[in-house]
C-alpha cells in the first residue's frame, strides 16, 4: 500500500474513530451506564453529566498524558543510565556533560541566541508594526515581513545560503564586498564568534513577522485618549511612542518575548543545516541531535537540561493563565 | 490611529522609506532563491542572481574535429561555429578568443592568431571560426579558447533535476502525507476536550487548564528518547504510524488551548438557552459551538500543517533513515545538502518546492493565521 493511501486510510479510520467513540461512549453514558429511567432518574443523570467532561477529554488527556507528561519523567529517568541503558549510573551523564567543553560551548552559544534573538525580533517587529500601521499600504508590508513564518527553517537556512555564500557570484555580502573593492571572498559562517550572530540573523528573520503582527494588534488597542493628550501636552511622536504607546503594551511584549525565548530553545533546524554544529556554532538542541541514535543517556540528560532552563517560563505562564481566569 | 502622532509631512516620508527598506531587506534573500532556481547551473556560478536579467559573460573551451577539414588552395582549411560545440552554450556572442587557457581572451574577435602547433586561427563574433594551416592538423584538432557573452537563459532544469533524479517528488509526498493525517486527527480530539474545559462544570478544571498551558511550552526534545524506544516496545518503530501519533500529541497542547479560549468567548446566552430547551451537551457541542468555533478550528489546521509540513527534527526521529520515506526538509538537509552542496541551482529548486505550498496556504489563509496568532498570545 502507498504511503498516500495509508494516509488516506488512517484519516478515515482516525476521523471515524474519534466520531465513532464521542458519539458510542456519550450513547453509552446516557442509555446503559446511567440511564435517565429507573428508581431516581435525576440522580442518575447527574452523575452522568459528572462523568462526560472525562469522556470528552479522555483521548486528548491520553495523549497529552503520553506523548509530553510521560517523556518529562521518562527522558529525566533515562538519563540516569548510561549509553546502552544497561547499568544506572547517578548523574554521570551529568557531570559527563558539564566536563564536555563542546556542551560548555553550546551553552554558552544558547545563552547567547537568548539573549539577542527575542530581544531583536521583539524590537524589530515594534518598529515594523508601529511604521506599519500608519501607511496605506501597511498592510501588503506586513504580509511580506510576516512571510517568512510559512518557511521551514531548513527553507530559510537555504535561503540565507545564498546571502551568505563564499563566492561574490552567489553570496550577497561577499558581492557587496567586491562592490566596495574587497579583494578575497569571506566565509561569515566559519567566522568565529561573530559566525553565531549570522545564524541568529536567519531566526531573528523569521520571528520579526510574528512579534510584529501581535505587537501592532496591541498596539491599535491602546485607547486613542492617551495619545490624543500626549499630543495635546506637546509630546513629539517619539515621545508619543516610547513614553506613552510602549508603557501600555509591555505585557505582550514580555508575551512575545518568551514565546520567541521558548521557541530558541528548540529550534536545532538553523544550525544543523548551516553549520552542523561546526565552526563553534553549536547549541543545546543541535549538541543534543549529535547524541541521538548514539547515546542515549547522554541525549535526554541535555534535553532534561534544556527543561530545565525552559521551567521557569512554564511556572511564570502557569501563573500568569490561573491569574486570568479569576 | 492613523491621524494620531502628529502627522508631519517630513516624518511621514521618513516612515514611507523605513518600511520600504525594511520590505526590501525582507523580500531581497527570498527572491534571490526563486530568481536562483530558474537560472543556468553555469550561469548561476558565473554571475550573480541580482544579474540575472543580463548576458552572461563565460569561458568555454571547445576542441575542433580534424576529419571536417578541407583543402583548399594548397592549404588546409578547418572551419565551423564554436556554438556548435556540446561544450559551449548554443549562442551567444564572442567577446575574445585565444589558443591556450592561460589567456583565453588574449585575441578580439575577427582578429588572427598564431596556432601554436603552425597555422593561423580567426574567430568572428558570432562564434564562426576558421583554422588554416599548411599541413593537415594531428589526431587532435586545435582547442579554441574563447569568452562569450550568453543571452540569459530561464530554464526549469533544477526542478527537472530534483524532482526526478534527486527524489524530491517521492520526498513532497511523504511530506504530504505525514502532514494531512497529523493535521485532521488532533483537531477533533482537541475540540472534545476543549469544550469540556470552556463549557462544562467539574473540580479540577482550573487544573487542567493550567496544565495545557504548562504543556505548551515543554520542550520537544524530551520526547524523542522515550517515545521512540514505546514505539519501538509496541512494534509501530520508526514508521509513518509513529510519526502521525508523535505531532499529534506535540500538537494538542496548542490545539485546546486555542480553542478553548476562542469557545470560552462564544456568548453564554445562545449556549444557555440551548440547554435550558433540552439541548444535551453532546448537542450542544455538535450543533452549535463546533460551527461557531470555525475560525478557531482554522487557524489551528493551519498552525499544524505549517508546523508538520515544516518540520525537520520529529521527521528525523520518528521516520526510518531510508530514502523512500524521507520527507522534503530531511532530503534537503541531509542528502541534497551533502552531496549538491555545491549545486546552487538544485538546491534553489528544492529549496522552493518544499516552500511553495507553505507559501500559497500562508498567503490564502493569511487571517486566519493571524487570528490564531493573537488568539494563542495576547489573551
Amino acid at each position: 500500500m502507498s504511503p498516500l493511501l495509508q494516509g488516506l486510510v488512517t484519516i478515515l479510520i482516525g476521523v471515524g474513530g474519534c466520531v465513532g467513540y464521542f458519539y458510542g461512549a456519550n450513547l453509552m453514558l446516557d442509555r446503559v451506564i446511567f440511564p435517565a429511567r429507573g428508581r431516581d432518574p435525576g440522580a442518575n443523570i447527574s452523575r452522568a453529566n459528572a462523568v462526560r467532561p472525562w469522556l470528552f477529554m479522555a483521548p486528548a488527556m491520553a495523549a497529552l498524558g503520553l506523548y509530553l507528561v510521560y517523556p518529562v519523567v521518562g527522558s529525566f529517568w533515562r538519563s540516569l543510565f548510561n549509553r546502552d541503558g544497561g547499568s544506572f549510573i547517578g548523574l554521570g551523564n551529568y557531570t559527563d556533560l558539564a566536563a564536555d567543553p563542546a556542551f560548555r560551548t553550546a551553552l554558552f552559544n544558547n545563552l547567547l541566541w537568548v539573549l539577542v534573538v527575542p530581544a531583536a525580533s521583539t524590537f524589530l517587529g515594534l518598529i515594523a508594526a508601529q511604521l506599519t500601521d500608519r501607511i496605506r499600504w501597511g498592510n501588503i508590508a506586513k504580509s511580506m515581513i510576516f512571510m517568512p513564518m510559512a518557511i521551514s527553517f531548513v527553507g530559510a537556512s537555504l535561503i540565507w545560503k545564498f546571502v551568505y555564500a563564499n563566492e561574490a557570484d552567489i553570496g550577497l555580502i561577499n558581492a557587496i564586498r567586491a562592490g566596495l573593492g574587497f579583494q578575497d571572498p569571506i566565509d561569515v559562517i566559519q567566522i568565529p564568534f561573530w559566525n553565531n550572530f549570522f545564524l541568529m540573523a536567519i531566526l531573528i528573520w523569521i520571528q520579526t513577522g510574528f512579534a510584529m503582527v501581535i505587537l501592532s494588534a496591541a498596539l491599535r488597542g491602546i485607547p486613542d485618549e492617551t495619545i490624543e493628550a500626549a499630543i495635546l501636552d506637546g509630546a513629539n511622536p517619539f515621545q508619543i511612542f516610547f513614553r506613552v504607546m510602549v508603557p501600555q503594551i509591555t505585557g505582550t511584549i514580555v508575551v512575545v518575548w518568551t514565546t520567541i525565548t521558548i521557541l530558541v530553545l528548540k529550534v536545532f533546524d538553523i544550525v544543523y543545516t548551516m553549520t552542523g554544529g561546526n565552526f563553534g556554532t553549536q547549541i543545546l538542541p543541535s549538541y543534543m541531535m549529535s547524541y541521538m541514535f548514539k547515546d542515549d543517556g547522554r541525549a535526554t540528560a541535555v534535553a532534561f537540561v534544556i527543561m530545565l532552563i525552559v521551567l521557569p517560563v512554564m511556572v511564570w505562564n502557569i501563573v500568569q493563565a490561573r491569574k486570568e481566569m479569576r | 490611529m492613523k491621524s494620531h502622532a502628529g502627522a508631519k509631512s517630513g516624518l511621514s516620508w521618513a516612515v514611507h522609506l523605513t518600511v520600504a527598506a525594511l520590505v526590501v531587506l525582507w523580500l531581497v534573500p527570498t527572491v534571490g532563491l526563486l530568481v536562483s532556481s530558474f537560472r543556468d547551473r553555469d550561469q548561476i556560478s558565473a554571475s550573480g542572481w541580482w544579474e540575472a536579467p543580463l548576458p552572461v559573460e563565460q569561458t568555454y573551451r571547445v576542441r575542433t574535429d580534424p576529419d571536417a577539414a578541407v583543402e583548399r588552395h594548397g592549404r588546409v582549411v578547418l572551419s565551423g561555429n564554436v556554438f556548435d560545440s556540446e561544450d559551449s552554450a548554443g549562442s551567444g556572442t564572442v567577446t575574445g578568443f585565444g589558443v591556450t587557457g592561460r589567456a583565453p581572451a588574449e585575441f578580439a574577435p575577427g582578429a588572427t592568431a598564431d596556432l601554436r602547433g603552425g597555422g593561423r586561427l580567426t574567430v568572428a563574433a558570432d562564434g564562426r571560426f576558421s583554422a588554416e594551416a599548411d599541413a593537415p592538423f594531428g589526431r587532435r584538432g586545435p582547442t579554441i579558447y574563447f569568452e562569450a557573452e550568453t543571452p540569459p537563459k530561464v530554464t526549469l532544469d533544477n526542478y527537472r533535476m530534483v524532482l526526478g533524479a534527486d527524489g524530491m517528488d517521492r520526498a513532497f509526498i511523504n511530506t504530504l502525507t505525514v502532514t494531512v493525517p497529523a493535521t485532521v486527527i488532533p483537531i477533533l480530539i482537541a475540540a472534545f476536550a476543549a469544550y469540556a474545559l470552556a463549557w462544562m462544570e467539574f473540580p479540577g478544571r482550573g487544573l487542567l487548564i493550567a496544565a495545557v498551558v504548562g504543556l505548551l511550552v515543554v520542550p520537544l526534545q524530551l520526547a524523542l528518547v522515550p517515545l521512540l524506544r514505546l514505539h519501538q516496545a509496541v512494534g509501530i518503530g520508526q514508521s509513518f504510524m509513529g510519526i502521525w501519533f508523535a505531532h499529534t500529541g506535540f500538537g494538542l497542547p496548542l490545539a485546546v488551548y486555542l480553542l478553548r479560549n476562542y469557545m470560552a468567548g462564544l456568548p453564554r446566552d445562545i449556549i444557555e438557552s440551548a440547554k435550558v430547551d433540552g439541548a444535551t451537551d453532546f448537542q450542544v457541542f455538535t450543533r452549535i459551538v463546533l460551527p461557531l468555533s470555525f475560525p478557531a478550528l482554522a487557524s489551528f489546521a493551519i498552525f499544524q500543517f505549517l508546523w508538520t509540513w515544516n518540520d525537520l527534527l520529529v521527521a528525523k526521529v520518528f521516520l526510518p533513515a531510508a530514502s523512500e520515506t524521507k520527507v522534503m526538509t530531511v532530503k534537503i538537509a541531509d542528502d541534497l545538502l551533502g552531496s549538491r552542496g555545491g549545486d546552487w541551482g538544485i538546491l534553489a529548486a528544492a529549496a522552493f518546492i518544499s516552500m511553495a505550498v507553505p507559501l500559497v496556504v500562508f498567503f490564502a489563509l493569511q487571517r486566519y493565521l493571524v487570528r490564531g496568532l493573537l488568539a494563542g498570545s495576547v489573551k
